[in-house]
Order: structure tokens, then sequence, then C-alpha cells
């Protein structure tokens, strides 16, 4: 097997390893994270701080007795989780983790595929998605799932549409739609404050997009306050009403790995993607000149890339605890009437700075 | 013609073609029911009786038009337990059992009713003592049940945060009604003439440190979720229900209040010590889900401070009145002579009569005018025992309160005005 080819089964080993860990350490962090908040204790009974309630939750929807209900369509039924599932693993490819290094003499990046359609495969792939969760209502045949799934589609098409518009400003000025080369333009010097570097990262050059995107962004995960499609209170469950056992799980996990990748492509397109955290630099600095110091380097730009995603997971489930639910009507609102324009506006403003050469 | 032959032919049959919403050449109009919401091919959808947002089982029929409510029927009745019908087969100290369950987040509130009414059918008088501690009482559990009456409201809205800030204060106002009564939930704590037993000593302390704490917390949670602007959407101007609508359905209590309508049956018709007290009655205007929420929360405060004026003025004493007919008997007089084991054996097992007479004794209870209307014909059981409770005539507002509203304002309207099922179906 050749190195590429080798190389390339490793990260998809890594990413996906990574991915299905998202899942019960989100377990964790929600429960005790939402616990936090609410002045009590979670779930602190498996093991050292119940880090093994989420391996106990897992084995009990594996070994849960998995029937469907008499009135559903059993194949769409079926079919649903799955279609929910796999899209929220596959967008994950085009984020960069780290950034590259030279190995025998060929360069080697740290993305499952630099492909040319960067992100506009991400929203491709992430609007499959959807999919999932409008055959499940539909294929549950119960009012309350196909409210939920209405529900969805409705708000994942408004919410795709600002989501794509928001972030047309930080392709113009890094001009380069894959993920690999925005995240690598963003080590660049905006500005030198008083000896303070400040670099080109997408929020200082794109606030108002940022502020769009993580707004759309939670819309498209289906977190709270936009987890209308689920409804707890007034839809009893939504979409998944329906699904028990590993089935109900897919959609969990499907949940969880969205906010992953939601978290991956805040920190690639606004937070600097793997570029070294503030003292990282010096940190790797001292290996230089040493056998391994590319490696080294490496090694910092994935932790420094996973603290920023771990950051803004923990960001999804602070706003989860916090905030109430919008109304389905609101909602809409917000997505056309208001971020629709700003995202446009966004855009034309961008566009001029650039034309004036500010950007 | 033609249509009388047909009608005679099948006299019922109309109503059905009605109901199901059968393209029909009948003449159904003048059969037609106005509360039926099956008259066209909408899709009807049950909300309860086992829906999350149904705090208790109630059933609302909804006819939707996208996710609008076009109408609805709201149906109770899954809960009843015969609790009036009860009253005419117990004694009157049997009965204070079942006031607790009439609305089981405020328990205090109907035991505290319950005595006051049978005491004034007898002309019975209780010591100062014991109407200080049915008052701190009554308001304990007013902050217990408007805590979780908001509290829910704002889980219905996804605000689950809010809800547990609260529930804490609330746990440790039920570690002080243990420690009057050994009960948290189900208390049935005062006696006709007395209470069941006196406040441990230094009680009036804990209670006044609660006090401090839960002042800090519901400033906390207001803090937290008032100003929040998408809890203002989801709140301002949904389900509103006006002054006249409220007078209309026999609103009282804080949704009636919320609208404008200025009760308060605490000032109106102060029975106890609340003339005492130094409280204002909290109103608001619109009638919107906002109003009701904001209406308790302010409530809250004021009833912390009554709270706090009763503290500072009970003083010891007796707690039981010095009538024979209610008294229970002392243990030493029961254990040690004939004449007290016999009085013991005849209070509990057949009870104490009652002279014949009527009254209709109303407090203001959390949700509004709980009212124990009791007829006795000089027995030991009443003769007829009405219970109003206020969230049977709020349920019925329920209706027309959603109408052209979201499904989520339904949830958002049920939450607010704070429905009880053991109180609505009794």
């Amino acid at each position: 097997m050749s190195f590429e080819m080798s190389f390339m089964m490793i990260k998809i080993a890594v990413v996906l390893a990574g991915l299905l860990a998202v899942v019960p350490i989100m377990l964790f962090v929600e429960r005790r994270g939402s616990a936090l908040l609410q002045n009590r204790l979670g779930p602190n009974r498996m093991g050292p701080f119940g880090m093994f309630q989420a391996a106990c939750d897992v084995l009990k929807f594996i070994f849960k007795e998995d029937s469907p209900p008499g009135h559903v369509n059993k194949f769409y039924y079926s079919l649903a989780p799955w279609l929910a599932v796999i899209p929220a693993f596959m967008t994950f490819a085009v984020i960069p983790f780290a950034g590259s290094m030279s190995w025998n003499g060929s360069e080697a990046i740290f993305q499952v595929a630099n492909l040319d359609v960067g992100i506009l495969y991400c929203f491709s792939v992430a609007s499959l998605g959807v999919y999932g969760i409008i055959m499940a209502g539909w294929a549950s045949n119960n009012k309350y799932s196909l409210l939920g799934s209405l529900r969805s589609s409705a708000q994942m098409i408004s919410y795709e549409l600002t989501l794509g518009l928001s972030i047309v400003g930080i392709i113009m000025v890094f001009q380069s739609v894959k993920l690999g080369d925005i995240t690598a333009a963003q080590g660049e010097t905006l500005v030198s404050i008083a000896g303070l570097d400040i670099p080109k990262w997408g929020i200082f050059i794109q606030p108002v997009g940022f502020i769009i995107f993580l707004i759309s962004v939670f819309a498209e995960t289906n977190r709270l306050p936009f987890d209308l499609p689920e409804g707890e209170s007034e839809l009893i469950a939504g979409y998944h009403l329906e699904y028990g056992s590993m089935r109900f799980a897919l959609f969990m996990m499907a949940e969880f790995i969205n906010m992953a990748v939601a978290s991956g492509l805040i920190t690639s397109l606004f937070f600097g993607g793997w570029q070294l955290l503030p003292g990282f630099g010096w940190l790797a600095g001292q290996f230089a000149g040493t056998e391994h110091a590319q490696l080294i380097l490496v090694f910092f730009q994935g932790v420094s890339f996973v603290i920023k995603v771990a950051f803004w997971m923990w960001f999804f489930v602070w706003v989860r605890w916090t905030l109430p639910r919008f109304r389905f009507d609101q909602l809409m609102k917000l997505g056309w009437k208001v971020l629709f324009p700003i995202a446009l506006i966004n855009v034309f403003v961008t566009g001029l700075l650039i034309y004036k050469g500010v950007l | 013609m033609k249509n009388e032959k047909e009608n005679a032919l099948q006299p019922d049959v109309p109503l059905d073609i009605a109901r199901w919403g059968f393209p029909s050449h009948y003449d159904v109009s003048l059969k037609k029911d106005s509360d039926d919401i099956f008259e066209d091919s909408r899709v009807i959808v049950n909300i309860g009786p086992t829906h999350p947002a149904m705090h208790g089982a109630f059933r609302c029929m909804a006819k939707l038009n996208g996710e609008i409510i076009e109408k609805s029927y709201c149906e109770f009745g899954y809960t009843h337990r015969a609790k009036e019908k009860l009253g005419e087969n117990r004694t009157y100290h049997q009965f204070i059992v079942y006031t607790d369950r009439l609305n089981y987040c405020s328990s205090l509130i109907n035991n505290v009713t319950y005595a006051l009414s049978v005491e004034r059918l007898m002309g019975v008088e209780v010591p100062e003592r014991a109407t200080w501690i049915r008052m701190i009482c009554a308001e304990l559990a007013r902050v217990i049940d408007h805590l979780i009456c908001v509290g829910i409201n704002a889980v219905d809205l996804g605000a689950f945060s809010y809800f547990l800030y609260g529930y804490h204060q609330r746990e440790k106002a039920y570690t002080l009604i243990e420690q009057l009564c050994g009960a948290r939930l189900t208390t049935s704590y005062t006696r006709i003439g007395g209470l069941m037993y006196d406040a441990p000593e230094g009680w009036e302390k804990d209670v006044k440190a609660w006090v401090k704490e839960t002042r800090d917390v519901i400033d906390e949670m207001d803090r937290l979720l008032t100003d929040n602007r998408i809890w203002l959407n989801r709140t301002k101007n949904v389900a509103v229900f006006n002054k006249e609508q409220c007078l209309n359905y026999s609103f009282t209590g804080p949704n009636a209040r919320a609208a404008g309508v200025d009760i308060d049956l605490r000032r109106d018709q102060p029975c106890m010590f609340y003339d005492k007290m130094d409280f204002d009655v909290p109103i608001a205007r619109v009638g919107d889900v906002f109003d009701r929420y904001y209406v308790r929360m302010e409530e809250m405060k004021q009833s912390l401070n009554i709270i706090s004026q009763c503290c500072d003025k009970i003083r010891s004493g007796p707690i039981w009145s010095e009538d024979k007919r209610v008294r229970i008997p002392e243990k030493a007089a029961v254990y040690n002579t004939m004449e007290g084991l016999i009085h013991h054996f005849k209070f509990f097992m057949t009870g104490f009569n009652v002279p014949p007479g009527e009254a209709y004794t109303a407090f203001e209870a959390a949700n509004g005018e709980l009212g124990f209307y009791i007829v006795s014909k000089g027995d030991v059981n009443a003769h007829r025992m009405r219970i109003r409770s206020p969230s049977f005539w709020h349920y019925q507002g329920l209706s027309p309160m959603i109408q052209g509203g979201y499904i989520a304002d339904l949830v958002a309207a049920l939450g607010s005005i704070n429905v009880i099922a053991g109180e609505l179906d009794r």
C-alpha cells in the first residue's frame, strides 16, 4: 500500500473514531454541564464523576428491544435514522484538523479530503440530513411526528439559505472555498496593536457574518432555542417520537455529530481552525530544530483545533440550558426577515470593502 | 318534501354526517353543535390526556390549520375522584386528607381553607398562634405553587434551568413543611379548631432565613428570564384573556389580576389576620401569558413579605381551641381516665356533630378563589359539600384563549393559567 493510501486510511480512522467518541463525551458534558448550570449534581454514580454513565446509556440502547410500532411504514422507518446519521459523519471529511507537514518528500495534509468545492460539499451533504428527519416523521404515521418533520423541513431550508449567505463574505475575502486554504490564510496577521498581533481570523474580518452563521448553525443542528422539530413540550418528541432503542440513539448521535461538525465549521471559518492558540506557538517553538519538530507542531495544531471545537461544543450546551424556545412563526420571521437581509447586506458591504481595497 | 321524507327515514343520521364531515345534501344546520370540531376535513390533533405539556390529565382536541388552532374542544374529568361526594360520606375530620389532593401543589392552603369553613359553620375560634401558623402555611404554599407554575410554564417554553432554580427553593420550603407535620406534599396539617402539631422551636427563624434566600432566588430568576427577548416574544400578547372575558368566565386569582380585575380575597374579605398585614396586590392590564407570569412573580414577593411579618408577630401559646366539641382530647386524659378514653374513641370513631346550617367560606388560594360550601343537617357528615375550585373556571377559558393561536401557544396558555387536575376534577 502506498504512503498516500495508508495515510488516508489513518486519517479516516482518526476522524471516524473522533466523531464516534464525541457522542459519549457530549452525553457526559450535556448531563453534567446542564447539572452545573442548574445547581444540581447530575449522574455521578458510574465511575469517576459519572463518566461511565454514557457508556451505560449506550449499552442500554444497544440491548433494548427494537420493536417498530405496527402502524409505521417499515422500510422508510428503518431507513430514516441512517439517513440522518451518515451525512453527519460525511460532513467532517473536508474540515482540516491540523496543518500540513512534509514526510518522505511528499506533502501530508491533515484533512480527509481537500476537495475543490470544499465548504459547498459541507452544506450539500449536511442538507441531506433533513431527508432523514422528514422521512422519520412521514414514516412514523403520527400527527406529532409529521408536524415535527414539517417544521424541520421548513426550518432547515430557510436557515440553509442564511447559512450559505453568511459565509459568502469569508469566501470573498479569502478567495477560496477550500477549507484548507481558508484556514491556512487565517494565520496571517491582520493588525498589530502595541506588539500584539491580531490574527486574520474570520471573526475579526467578518463579525456580522459570524453572528449570522452562529445563529443559523444552531437552527441547522436543531438545538435549543431552535429545537422546534423535537419541540419536547408541544410535539412530545417530534420526528423521533415513534423511535426506540438504537434507532433513537442514531438520531441522538446525528445531533451530537452535527454539533461537532458545526463547531468544526465555526472554528475553521471564523477562529483560525488549527492555527495555534496564544501560547502554543511559544511552546512549539521550544522544540524547533529537534528531530520531530514538525510532528510536534502538528500535534499542537491538532490540540488547538480540538480545544476550539470543544469550546463551541460547550457553547451549544450552554445556550441550550439557558434560553427558551422560539415559536415556529417567530423562527421563520427571524430567518427570512432579519437574518437573510442582514446576510445580503453583509455580502454587499464586504464586496464594497474588497473593491476599495480595505480587506 | 324530499327532505322531510329522508329525515323521517333516517332520523339520527344527519348529526353523524356532520360529525364525520361527509359531503351531504342534508340540511344539518339546525342540528349543528357549536362545539363540534369535526365539521370539516381538517386534521384533529389530540393534545392530551397523556401529553407532556398537559400537567395532569386533560385532553384538548384541536382542529389545526397548519400549526394554527382553528378550534378546540377541551375536555376534563380524567382525575375525577368524587371529592364532593366523599365529603358527604366522611366525617369532618376525615375529609381533611381529601383536601390535600385538591390542588396538590399548595395543599396547605386547602387544609387551611377547609378548617376555616368548618370552624365558621360551628362558630369555633382558634387561638392566635394557630392562626399565625396557618397564615405562614398559606403564604408558604402560595409561594410554592407560584414557583412551580412559573417554572413549569418556562419548561414548556424550553427554559429548563429556570424551573430548577425555583425548584430548589421549593424543596427547601417542603423541608420547612416537613418540620411542621412530617409530610412534604400531602400535608393534612390543620385540624378543625387547631393544628396537628405545634411548630417546632425556632421554626420561625428557619422560615425567615428561607424567605431571605427565596427573595434572592426570585430576583435571580427574574434576571434570567423576564427580559429575555425570546421569552417576551413567546409570552407577550399570547393567549390574551381580557378583563371582560375574565369576568364572564369567573376568573379569580392571579389569572384575573393579570387582566386588570382588581380582586384579592385576602384584602377584600380579610380573614385570619390579613387585615393587620401590609401587602400589595399586583395587577397587570393585558391578560396575556406574560402578565400572568409577572403577576405571579410579584405575588411571590408580596407573599414573602407577609411571611416575614407573620414570623415577627408570632408568639408562643396554645394552638388548640378550648371548644370541647372539636378539641382532640389530651393524651394524658386518654390514657389515665375512663371518660377521656371514651371521649377519644367517640371523637375518632363517630366524629363530632356540626350544628345545622350552611356556610360558604372562600379564601384566596394560590390559583384564585377556593371556596367550601358546606350544608350541615346536624350530623357528623356534611349533607352537601361543594368545592369551588378556581381551576375549574380557568380551564373553561382555555379554549377561547387559544383560538387562532399556535400549538406552542396552547402549551404556553395552559402553563400560565396553572390548571391543576386534582383541583379541576375534584
